[in-house]
């Protein structure tokens, strides 16, 4: 290769790759490609040139960015590309791209937030922005770090093939394989849609404090829904798989189980009835179920809530929350899940962090400035949706481990209650406390025994109280299969979570008054 | 980027894209500047301001389509992106009603000034900004010693876009939006921290609630939440409040789409003409109110704008059908999103109706909850007031109401005359009678 410099060759690959139908490129630098071979192989070094910025050139904007005073400042550069395929009625009918770069610049004095965003990565513009964050504060200016300490990460999310060397016509079989074998499965089926989602992100953190880090975090779903007609009654629902995963995730034995997964969640759906009305013992499924946990504790763990007192949970730290053999965390190191993160976005490592030990709450989920605020150290929570947002705590992959009890033990214990299996949406309100979750698919509980098939029931209950009412927890911890989008302060982040099969002894159901 | 700038940009884009081989085109561009500000403990908590921009892309070769956006809007980056998004289009699969809007449906766009854009958006400073925010936060925390904190905030917005399409539609739109809000969280001795909000948004400054009142109003309704308990389950009268109104009604109109009806994911389909509502139920898609939040002359299918009544009276009197969706059902397309919504108001305000209601709830607020588009099964967390002969007695919480959306709509025996001004869908205070509740 002789004197040829890494740009050039970058150039030539990239060409020979563009001849098929990859998503298109977004070349920043229209002189310079950018996809390299291997990401795995990419060092702090490739992410500068990723971005076309230098170590020198992001000094200077923080110089601007700290020059009325802040004491902190940091750079976040992201570069995202994401491509999605749909079909519908047979076709493939349908395919989107998107492309977003830019780099968002927070200046932080105590515990207010400067922020501004630029889409041009140039000096003059960035630096534009940072004068504009600098506004938060009003003092004598302070100085860039005069060296970076570099962090190379671990990697939780290893794959095998980046997205954006797949092309188009790689991921349409799946959808026409997936579309053939639900309309064969099932004669009831009369209409499918499905798609096939990926995307990949380039990240390159500076701040203040000397860190500088970098990530790739690749991201990919897939989805089938179906509507069913049977003696004049419709139902339809659908079935998902999302985590950061290569295209080796995608098997033909996990496609036939989505389709049979939209399937079932759906025939089942004629035979459902709406329970009664009211509080009752309710089950909850393995799994997705651990919505439960995001929307009774989570948020209402969250720091920059507890900072503000605004949280139910702000006076409860090294309380007893729930029985001894309850425990919760969240935590982003499970291995390519769609929470999980190398580092969150504040340049932090990330960790598993608990929340509930043996009954007892005991850390909430901190971003640098409440970390700073409670004098604990960082537990890489700090998250953005994107370099237009600031970073505020959030979750990653919240779950329950497992317990003392069987899932068979925890179905036979209850009288008349629900067993939930299948859910939507939720929310909470962190100050009273009070967060509920919709569910799509369940079953009725009668004398210990699963019965009737039930759907569409929201459940709602009071955080500390429902964590204090969780009786029994199964040893059959499961992670939810499906994505999930948490948002809050107007910005949405991936997260996942994951419960044993677990009683809470009384909670209010949305059913019908006999 | 100035308006021709963009105009040009926009021409070329379409001009590259056929070039690239592409039959039809349709291009947008849009510029945006956002200015957020936050009061807390007696100081500015965050300040926010950015400007972006973005391209929006769709391209039809040989009845095969896809959809691209971009921030970068440099003509040497987008020569590159605009060549591979063609190319990879060529790769999907034909489909016979992918096509860019019949060009007929362009014609007859209003021309008029729907005001979306307030000239006095300029001369608003910084430090304007700050102190309405500030403001906000003040009049919160004078309202009562039981506050634990309380966050006023201020924002601003303005936009400019132009659309083009390769077969004669060109328009441009653009507008500004304002915001003001305050939020308190008060202690309440029985645990728990009730929390209370007011937000109002619209397209000009003046026409902003006072930072005065949103301070007091959060501190009101935060106040009105202590002592909040869930009542037994049974059949309730309900209000339900104009500003949270748009959760109920918006189930309704994903299944009133054309893209639902062709998915066979809607409880109306085949019910056009018949009731889905009682008398008391007219919704109109109006795009021409002045100031609207939602208004507007033409919509991203390029289809000029219409005034058009969707339920008369409870009667189904409309789909919104887009283009794609429109031509695959056999339909004329005439909007696939609503642009604001307003109804047959009543003659009574909030007061008055709660003093109409012998015993029932106040419905300030969803929490989560859901409901099927494909059969109209519904089922939603509420947060609000117990109502007993006319009188707000206690806050209502960890309640659901549940049934079915034909028999709910049917149920709705008044709406009152407070239409909610900060927002597009501008609904009143809505009366149901018998609503399936379950508490304790």
């Amino acid at each position: 290769m002789g004197n040829i410099t890494r740009r050039k060759f970058l150039k030539t690959g990239a060409q020979g790759v563009a001849l098929a139908s990859v998503p298109f490129l977004f070349r920043i630098n229209p002189l310079a490609a950018l996809a390299t071979p291997n990401p795995d192989a990419m060092t702090l070094r490739d992410y500068f040139d990723h971005f076309g910025v230098t170590e020198t050139a992001a000094k200077e904007v923080m110089e601007a960015a700290l020059s009325k005073g802040g004491d902190f400042c940091d750079l976040y550069f992201q570069h995202t590309v994401s491509t999605y395929i749909g079909l519908e009625d047979n076709v493939v009918n349908r395919a989107y791209t998107n492309v977003d770069l830019g780099v968002g610049i927070r200046v932080v004095k105590g515990d207010q937030t400067g922020f501004s965003f630029t889409e041009e990565i140039s000096p003059k513009a960035m630096k534009l922005a940072a004068k504009t964050a600098a506004n938060i504060a009003s003092g004598p200016g302070g100085s860039a770090p005069g060296s970076f300490n570099p962090y190379d990460p671990p990697n939780y999310y290893p794959i095998e093939t980046d997205w954006e060397t797949v092309g188009v016509e790689s991921k349409m079989p799946i959808l026409r394989t997936m579309n053939d074998m639900i309309f064969g499965l099932d004669k009831r089926i009369i209409k499918s849609r499905s798609g096939f989602g990926d995307d990949t992100s380039y990240i390159l953190y500076l701040n203040s404090d000397g860190i500088i880090t970098y990530d790739y975090q690749p991201s990919s779903s897939l989805f089938i829904s179906c509507t069913a007609e049977q003696d004049g009654q419709v139902e339809s629902s659908y079935a998902d798989y999302a985590g950061r995963y290569g295209m080796e995730f995608f098997t033909p034995e996990k496609v036939e189980r989505l389709v049979k997964k939209s399937i079932d969640r759906t025939v089942v759906l004629f035979d459902a009835v709406k329970p009664d009305a009211g509080e009752m013992p309710v089950v909850l499924g393995a799994g997705s179920s651990g919505i439960l946990l995001h929307e009774a504790i989570g948020h209402g763990m969250e720091a920059d809530f507890n900072r503000k007192n605004t949280s139910i949970f702000a006076d409860k730290i090294d309380k007893p929350v729930a029985e001894k053999f309850v425990s919760i965390v969240d935590d982003g190191t499970n291995k390519n899940m769609r929470g999980s993160i190398n580092i969150d976005d504040e340049g932090q490592p990330t960790e598993k962090t608990y929340l509930v030990r043996d009954g007892i709450l005991r850390s909430y989920m901190h971003d640098l400035i409440s970390a700073k605020y409670y004098k604990v150290k960082p537990t890489g929570s700090g998250r953005r949706e994107s370099f237009r947002y600031m970073p505020i705590p959030r979750m990653r992959n919240t779950y329950m481990l497992d317990g003392p009890h069987t899932r068979d033990e925890i179905i036979a214990s209850v009288k008349k209650g629900l067993y939930a299996e299948h859910f939507a949406n939720g929310q909470v309100q962190i100050g009273a406390g009070d967060f509920s979750f919709y569910v799509k698919n369940g079953r009725l509980i009668e004398d210990g025994k699963l019965t009737k098939p039930v759907k569409d029931i929201n459940i709602i209950g009071n955080g500390p109280q429902v964590l204090s009412k969780v009786t029994m927890v199964a040893n059959d911890l499961t992670f939810a299969e499906g994505g999930w989008t948490c948002g809050k302060a107007g910005q949405g982040v991936p997260v996942s979570m994951g419960l044993p099969t677990v009683k809470v002894s009384a909670i209010t159901v949305g059913g019908v008054n006999s | 980027m100035n308006r021709n700038e963009r105009r040009e940009l926009a021409h070329w884009v379409v001009k590259q894209t056929l070039k690239a081989g592409a039959d039809e085109v349709s291009a947008y561009i849009s510029n945006y500047r956002q200015v957020d500000c936050s009061y807390r403990d007696e100081k500015l908590e965050e300040l926010n301001e950015s400007t972006q921009n973005s391209l929006s892309l769709n391209i039809y070769v040989d009845h095969k389509y896809s959809g691209h956006t971009t921030n970068d809007l440099r003509r040497d980056a987008l020569t590159g992106f605009i060549e591979e998004a063609t190319a990879m289009t060529k790769f999907l699969e034909p489909d016979e009603f992918r096509a860019l809007t019949d060009p007929k449906f362009y014609k007859g766009r209003q021309n008029m000034d729907l005001e979306k854009a307030d000239p006095a958006y300029d001369s608003i400073t910084a430090d304007k900004r700050v102190k309405m925010a500030r403001q906000a936060e003040n009049a919160a925390k004078n309202q009562s010693d039981k506050i634990i904190t309380c966050t006023g905030a201020y924002g601003d917005s303005y936009a400019e876009a132009i659309r083009v399409h390769s077969n004669g539609f060109e328009g441009e739109s653009s507008g500004t939006s304002h915001y003001n809000y305050a939020e308190a969280t008060m202690e309440d001795k029985n645990g728990g921290r009730p929390s209370g909000y007011y937000y109002g948004q619209c397209r000009y400054f003046e026409d902003l609630p006072t930072s005065q009142f949103c301070g007091e109003d959060a501190v009101r309704r935060a106040l009105a939440k202590v002592g909040q308990k869930k009542l037994p389950s049974g059949r309730y009268d309900m209000l339900i409040e104009n500003r949270t109104a748009g959760r109920l009604l918006s189930s309704l109109y994903s299944p009133m789409t054309a893209r639902n009806i062709s998915r066979k994911n809607s409880f109306l389909d085949g019910k056009l003409g018949q009731r889905v509502g009682s008398e008391k139920l007219t919704m109109i898609d109006d795009p021409f109110v002045i100031r609207g939040m939602g208004s507007r002359l033409f919509d991203g299918d390029g289809i000029s704008a219409q005034k058009r009544v969707m339920i008369d009276k409870g009667i189904f009197k409309a789909y919104y059908i887009d283009n794609y969706y429109g031509r695959k059902l056999d339909m004329e397309p005439t909007s696939g999103g609503t642009s604001n919504i307003i109804m047959e108001y009543g003659t009574k305000d909030l007061n008055t109706m709660i003093k109409g209601i012998k015993k029932g709830i106040l419905v300030n607020s969803f929490l989560g909850g859901n409901s099927n588009d494909t059969t109209g099964d519904f089922s939603y967390g509420i947060v609000g007031q117990y109502i007993e002969d006319g009188q707000l007695i206690h806050g209502v919480n960890e309640m659901n109401i549940s049934g079915n959306l034909i028999d709910l709509w049917q149920q709705l025996v008044d709406v009152g005359k407070d239409a909610n001004p900060y927002s597009s869908w501008r609904l009143p205070t809505l009366q149901f009678h018998d609503v399936e509740c379950s508490g304790a």
